[in-house]
């Protein structure tokens, strides 16, 4: 890194903040990873591929309260926008704590099932199921623990007193990753036909 | 890596732009200049190495068996390598990063009046992603087994297992190398959309950016929604080869078919996410050596639309013969046939702005020309491969081979010279050598069309492709056929010789050539409002824009340019 920052253009011919434009970007090619496992998924599910009536293996009861983990977590950075909005910084960094916190509630949830259904011998090599089921949740709580280590970059910065956008630009990352696993649980967890 | 968007925010504008050291211009840079000298340089590297190895297998199929001066022998594992990683090289080492990454990074910001890409680490970063997948890629020539020798489509069960592909880390170091490669666009794609779209010098509406820049963020868009499902693709793929999963392996209940729709659900796309930007960088060109308004800019852009919306549906016209339903190929012949209309219209385009026109023919201008021919060659032949009753005897033979070698030439090695000798005096602020330029142009072209258009005959006789030594085939191996392919060898030694011209006269102009005045063509577009080179930081006032980048010959004007900064005159 060069010891100053280097030239960035301050412009926005869209009216749309440049860092806020960017994210939308990341986060559509991000749509298209993400859409093309869930099409193979469900084509594969939609074949009658021997295996994938494991879903019932899943729990159901897990997944639910980690969607709700996660749903209250997007909650929490919503709230670390509003408070850095009004120039709240403890508050702020406090919400984004609570939000990392949720994220890894979510983690050790996860972990547990995933334990539990290695020792069953329900590996990813078990069968097609198994096999999007680590892979695409895997890819998942990788995008969980990204998020959860930049948001606690950022709250040092804001405490500091500067770069309060990128509360926001987090936030919108965040609730892409809620999203995904909206498309997730269902898939892996409900949908038993 | 994907959060680096977020991260990577606006820093403080200096206005004094203090000289850096050596480290942080060249090594570490956040300059869009320099970035893309990277990226064409280590483009241009691959690009030998990639010549390197269609020298290596075309003297096999010349000379079948004998060794291969400054190669050695070249045996059937061997030839699948070279012609895999030819194809892989030349698309994603070669066209990609010169054409897009390179020439994007250099003129969206020159072209658009800004004074860098708006996240310019992100920039840095993604350079640096991209050399390591070159690394990777090299370090899959010499481990044990070898390269990766699948094809650059690498269908499973052949690239997904050790015991068929017989390379076991040669195959997985493939995959991650392609796959660290799109990491690598992806990022510097988002770069690029977002400067375009929001760092726009005032004055410049959607109508005024330059077609050139307008195609590579185009392409940018095509690749960004193709490519997704293929890192998908390409996860599951790893995880075949690695941990042994069976996504694509039929004995676990996976499916083989899946990998070809996933690549070509990206592939086909991908020929226009090459095509554009070249597409592009030709309107710029002949315009400005034609001296004529672009005809039909609006046109020109919408034609581009729908080819980049057609290019999602009509993937399956690769696997006709792969076994998937025939009322479905009827479908993607239709699309296929369809998207040729909307190319068709660019090209009339193209070539209605020529009509009438003062044509200089300086070596930038020969070669946008010559891409303008030549790929109609390709894009004609396309036709016949598009309709499905004949895909079922050309599939797999040196026909496609042809086809595509006359799309992808003139895509990637026509264009990047087009390219490169226009943008020359800017880049290094000295004039290449033009006698030199139009040597090494005709000695290029003409070699070009003796090694591919044999081919096609080669094809339309029956000769299929990635076999690495015709004798063993009694139907091909007769002295005609034989003729044909040594004339097609002959006709790449000879083009091969032809680019030390080019390296002689890209040095010894960078160091020694003509110094260049600040718009050498008089051309409109802004980059040309600078010093050649541009310095740190580009302008040394923001411009503002007044009109289209295309007012050539404008009535009533006694230059027969308009730069797109030059303030209207008070009536």
């Amino acid at each position: 890194m060069s010891m100053r920052g280097p030239i960035a253009t301050h412009r926005s011919a869209t009216g749309i903040p440049t860092g806020r434009l960017g994210t939308w970007w990341l986060l559509a090619s991000e749509i298209f990873i993400f859409g093309g496992l869930i099409a193979c998924f469900i084509l594969f599910k939609l074949n009658g591929t021997p295996g994938f009536e494991d879903a019932s293996l899943t729990s159901v009861t897990a997944g639910a309260i980690n969607t709700f983990v996660l749903l209250t977590s997007s909650l929490s950075v919503v709230l670390a926008h509003a408070a850095i909005e009004k120039g709240d910084r403890e508050k702020s960094f406090k919400y984004i704590w609570y939000t990392i916190g949720f994220g890894l509630v979510f983690l050790i949830i996860k972990t547990y099932e995933y334990t539990g259904k290695i020792i069953h011998g329900h590996t990813i090599t078990d069968n097609l199921f198994w096999s999007f089921y680590y892979t695409m949740t895997g890819l998942h709580a990788l995008h969980v623990i990204g998020g959860m280590v930049i948001m606690a970059l950022i709250s040092f910065d804001i405490r500091k007193g500067y770069n309060f956008q990128r509360v926001e630009l987090i936030g919108i990352y965040w609730h892409f990753v809620d999203l995904v696993w909206i498309f997730l649980f269902p898939l892996f967890y409900i949908a038993n036909f | 890596m994907s959060q680096e968007a977020a991260t990577v925010q606006t820093d403080i504008h200096e206005e004094h732009h203090e000289e850096l050291n050596f480290l942080h211009k060249y090594i570490l840079p956040t300059d869009h200049k320099i970035i893309a000298m990277q990226y064409i340089f280590t483009g241009m590297i691959m690009a030998i190495i990639g010549g390197y190895f269609a020298y290596a297998f075309r003297m096999q199929l010349a000379f079948p068996g004998e060794l291969v001066p400054f190669y050695g022998l070249v045996g059937p594992g061997e030839y699948n390598m070279l012609v895999t990683n030819h194809g892989t090289i030349m698309i994603f080492w070669v066209a990609m990063p010169v054409l897009i990454a390179g020439f994007g990074n250099y003129i969206i910001p020159l072209m658009i009046g800004c004074d860098d890409m708006v996240f310019p680490r992100l920039n840095r970063l993604s350079y640096q992603i991209f050399l390591v997948s070159a690394l990777v890629l090299i370090l899959s020539f010499f481990v044990k087994g070898g390269g990766f020798g699948g094809a650059w489509t690498s269908y499973p069960p052949l690239s997904s297992a050790a015991e068929y592909s017989l390379t076991d880390w040669g195959s997985s170091l493939w995959v991650l190398a392609v796959a660290l490669e799109f990491v690598s666009f992806l990022l510097g794609g988002i770069n690029f959309i977002t400067t375009t779209m929001n760092a726009r010098a005032p004055g410049m509406k959607m109508m005024d950016i330059p077609i050139a820049v307008w195609f590579i963020v185009l392409a940018v868009i095509l690749f960004m929604a193709s490519v997704g499902p293929l890192i998908a693709g390409a996860v599951m793929l790893f995880m075949d080869q690695r941990i042994g999963t069976t996504f694509f392996l039929p004995s676990g209940g996976g499916d083989p078919l899946l990998w070809q729709h996933l690549f070509w659900f990206f592939g086909h796309p991908e020929v226009y996410v090459v095509l554009l930007p070249t597409l592009g960088i030709v309107a710029d060109i002949i315009t400005v050596f034609a001296r004529k308004k672009l005809f039909g800019y609006r046109t020109v852009l919408y034609t581009a639309f729908a080819t980049g919306g057609l290019s999602f549906v009509v993937w399956a016209h690769h696997q006709f013969i792969a076994g998937i339903d025939p009322r479905m190929a009827n479908v993607f012949v239709v699309t296929t046939v369809l998207i040729s209309i909307p190319l068709a219209e660019m090209m009339f385009s193209y070539i209605a702005t020529l009509y009438g026109g003062s044509i200089e023919f300086k070596t930038p201008m020969l070669w946008a020309l010559s891409f303008l021919a030549a790929f109609l060659i390709g894009g004609v032949t396309g036709i016949y491969l598009g309709a499905s009753a004949l895909d079922v005897y050309f599939h797999d033979s040196y026909f496609v081979l042809a086809h595509f070698h006359y799309t992808f030439f003139p895509i990637t090695i026509i264009g990047m010279f087009a390219a490169i000798t226009y943008w020359f005096p800017k880049m290094f602020g000295r004039m290449m050598n033009e006698t030199l330029g139009k040597i090494h142009f005709w000695g290029t072209f003409i070699p070009f069309n003796c090694i591919f258009l044999p081919l096609f005959f080669l094809g339309l006789a029956g000769q299929h492709r990635r076999i690495y030594n015709y004798n063993h085939f009694p139907d091909l191996a007769t002295q005609e056929l034989q003729d044909i392919r040594v004339f097609a060898t002959a006709s790449l030694v000879v083009m091969l010789f032809f680019q030390l011209i080019f390296i002689y006269n890209f040095f010894v102009s960078m160091f020694k050539g003509e110094k260049a005045p600040n718009n050498p063509w008089k051309a409109n577009s802004l980059e040309w409002s600078i010093p050649s080179p541009p310095p740190h930081g580009n302008f040394k006032t923001l411009p503002t824009v007044y009109r289209g980048p295309y007012e050539y010959s404008a009535p009533g004007r006694d230059l027969d340019y308009w730069p797109q900064n030059e303030p209207p005159e008070k009536s």
